[in-house]
């Protein structure tokens, strides 16, 4: 068999990387940037279920103010601790709703804030961990009025 | 738009005790989204950025997005293992620092 030249080798790799990238692009135009904003902050790495507990309400009557209460399971001491929570709305104009530091002096990796939510979408919490491992969970929220616009 | 921060925290801690922090800033927190009565897009003005110290070094701190409702609620945890001061920060879009400080005494 012949051996691939050079340029060969060259348009293969970009099929596959064609290959991979479309089916993310298609679902980004679907909902908003969130897959870029996951992206970003776990820089391409597959985070794992659990450790995190989100806690919002079901149903949402007004998306101007929803509480969001996140805890995540951590020593918190100097060698192991939360290191960075992002917090992302898949269906909001932008997908980014806040990104909480915590240090071993926080204590607890614990915080409550209150989000606004355009419509019935689902929120989606990553964790990053001082020695770099990453956590996700996510939550259904049903909004009745949205909490973007007039 | 000056209104105190609202703060709430306990007067003293017992060495080693996580004590929780609630804070609330008064702000529109305009997304960028809404439309006046013209049709105008009103532009974006948010606090993109709270931050909590205690004592020089960084507790607790948080980027905000429009996503986060008007007058912004946070509330978190420190960790209290000396008696001194949180300093609390909230930066506008505008450049604007709203800053507040709170001491913490130790237990007895």
């Amino acid at each position: 068999m012949k051996a691939i030249n050079r340029r060969q080798a060259f348009a293969l790799g970009g099929g596959f990387v064609m290959l991979t990238l479309l089916p993310m692009a298609a679902d980004a135009e679907v909902t908003n940037d969130a897959a870029k904003w996951i992206e970003k902050f776990t820089g391409g790495k597959q985070p794992a279920k659990g450790k995190i507990s989100l806690d919002l309400p079901e149903i949402a009557e007004n998306g101007n103010t929803v509480p969001l209460s996140i805890n995540v399971e951590s020593p918190m001491t100097a060698d192991s601790y939360v290191k960075d929570v992002m917090i992302i709305a898949d269906g909001n104009p932008n997908a980014g709703v806040a990104t909480l530091s915590f240090t071993p002096l926080s204590g607890k990796a614990e915080a409550s804030i209150r989000i606004r939510l355009a419509s019935t979408q689902n929120v989606i919490a990553i964790a990053k961990m001082s020695d770099g491992s990453l956590f996700t969970e996510q939550k259904t929220v049903k909004v009745t009025i949205g909490g973007c616009g007039g | 738009m000056a209104d105190k921060p609202r703060i709430k925290l306990p007067k003293e801690a017992a060495k080693g005790e996580v004590v929780q922090i609630k804070t609330l800033v008064s702000h529109v927190m305009e997304s960028g989204q809404r439309k006046d009565a013209q049709g105008k897009t009103i532009p974006r003005k948010i606090i993109n950025k709270f931050a909590c110290e205690f004592n020089g070094k960084p507790v607790f701190a948080c980027a905000l997005e429009p996503a986060i409702s008007a007058n912004p609620y946070i509330q978190f945890d420190a960790r209290i293992d000396e008696a001194g001061t949180f300093k609390f920060s909230w930066t506008d879009d505008d450049g604007t620092v709203i800053t507040a400080e709170e001491k913490i005494a130790l237990k007895a």
